[in-house]
């Protein structure tokens, strides 16, 4: 067990989502930054649906009710002894994450897992839709669930810290680029987009130059997934992260490469971001 | 039919219009093409979110037999209404009848859930003849309860929660269309062929 002392701005539970419900309305969601969800599950033996704890910017306080083997992956806080490297957090003892120099969201595994009652075969918090368990209160007190997996005998993983600077990322082919002009579109693959303080797990809004679009018409809503980057009449795009949502009226000009998302959702405001085709 | 690019991991099917999604969403749905992981039809269009490998998949969707046009068979839901909604009078005047006619003709089509939209569990009902054209409020209410039934462009559609919308509402049905502690939570999912019933 597991008890929130301080959930910091914005912790939530978080697995690998509800793929292949989008046919009735249900968007995917998930850890926003899957590959650090996903090494932490690893790190603790777990297998990677296994959900774990995000924190968004630090501010995580929770103490051990009982002797738990716990990593914390993503942006590196001061204040884990464990991060990329699980150790055991004895019974009493409190992990008090401050703020990460770097990087947005950090990701807290224990051995067993957050066992929560899931919510259409997910434990994650889906802030759009509503769906999953609520975010997380001081007093909360989490379960933790068996061990899904052998433990792999790794000491520490040798990651990366998420980068501070400008973060460069694959630019790919959306469906509706050609609602774009030409101009707009070498804009797009070009020009630095800053982060914007109104980013969220739905998506990250980026200001920059405003992109114009040859068709001015209105589209039909139409399904997206993660790393589409809509484009809104106001002309600034929107790179939608794990919450999504299942269809969107605004043409999507193009899309972030699926591994890249990933880092784009440890973007901070006021960071940027650079799209490469 | 245009198979466009979406990424990584999805292609965007582009159609002509509501009754080819209708076909290719069912023709997708019943063969269950290795490799598809979602498939989410709209109202022109069908994503299919691959495995990984949306090359592999073009290819079968390009070969898929389908032909435009609801399926014969497909699950059938009965909803019971209470025809009391605040827009009944407003909306039947608006398409040339009174009330009394406007349920009539509501409770007897059938309707088939095109795609789902707007919130979990919302779907989207096309008529099998005739649709109408019937104009969302120009000003969207703030709440909508759960279980208002509204109509909207050509579509009816059940509202799955309480939540702000802009349908204009006919009735109301006690039935929960989606429900997270059944299975499946969601009552109209693509494909489900829906009646609705006075009470």
């Amino acid at each position: 067990m597991l008890t929130v002392l301080a959930p910091g701005p914005l912790t939530t539970v978080q697995d690998r989502g509800r793929p292949g419900l989008g046919g009735i309305g249900v968007g995917r969601s998930g850890a926003a930054d899957r590959a650090s969800a996903a090494l932490a599950n690893r790190l603790v033996g777990d297998d990677v649906s296994a959900a774990v704890l995000e924190c968004t910017l630090g501010g995580l306080v929770v103490r051990a009710e009982t002797d738990l083997l716990a990593v914390t992956t993503g942006a590196r806080c001061p204040g884990s002894p464990v991060h990329c490297a699980p150790g055991l957090l004895r019974a009493g003892t409190v992990l008090d994450l401050g703020t990460p120099p770097s990087g947005l969201r950090t990701y807290l595994a224990v051995r067993g897992g957050v066992d929560v009652a899931p919510v259409l075969g997910s434990r994650s918090t889906d802030v759009l839709s509503g769906l999953g368990p609520a975010p997380l209160r001081a007093g909360d007190v989490l379960p933790v669930g068996a061990p899904s997996g052998r433990l792999p005998g790794v000491d520490v993983a040798p990651v990366a810290d998420p980068p501070a600077g400008p973060l460069t990322v694959r630019l790919l082919p959306g469906p509706r680029a050609d609602w774009l002009t030409a101009a707009a579109l070498r804009l797009l693959g070009s020009a630095p987009w800053t982060v914007t303080a109104d980013s969220n797990r739905v998506g990250l809004r980026l200001a920059g130059p405003a992109l114009e679009r040859r068709v001015s018409g209105e589209l039909p809503s139409e399904g997206l997934v993660r790393g589409a980057l809509q484009v809104p009449p106001s002309g600034a795009p929107v790179l939608f992260l794990a919450d999504a949502p299942v269809t969107g009226g605004y043409p999507v000009a193009g899309y972030v490469a699926d591994d890249d998302v990933d880092r784009c959702a440890q973007l901070r405001p006021g960071q940027e971001l650079r799209l490469r085709s | 039919m245009r198979v466009l690019p979406s990424g990584s991991s999805a292609l965007l099917v582009e159609l002509d219009d509501l009754d080819a999604v209708l076909g290719f969403t069912a023709a997708l749905l019943d063969r269950a093409l290795p490799g598809v992981a979602d498939v989410v039809p709209a109202a022109r269009t069908v994503l299919v979110v691959t495995d990984g490998d949306p090359a592999g998949v073009r290819a079968d969707l390009e070969r898929l037999p389908w032909r435009p046009g609801r399926r014969g068979s497909g699950e059938r839901v009965e909803l019971p209404v209470h025809y009391d909604g605040a827009d009944l009078a407003a909306v039947a005047e608006l398409l040339g009848t009174d009330p009394d006619g406007l349920v009539a003709a509501h409770a007897g089509r059938e309707w088939t859930v095109a795609f789902c939209g707007f919130a979990p569990g919302f779907g989207y009902c096309t008529p099998d003849t005739d649709p109408w054209d019937v104009p969302r409020l120009t000003s969207p209410r703030t709440r909508v309860p759960a279980g208002a039934v509204g109509l909207a462009g050509g579509f009816t559609g059940v509202y799955p929660r309480e939540s702000p919308g802009g349908w204009q509402l006919v009735g109301r049905t006690d039935v929960a269309v989606f429900d997270l502690a059944r299975d499946p939570a969601a009552l109209l999912r693509p494909g489900v062929r829906v009646r609705f019933v006075p009470c």
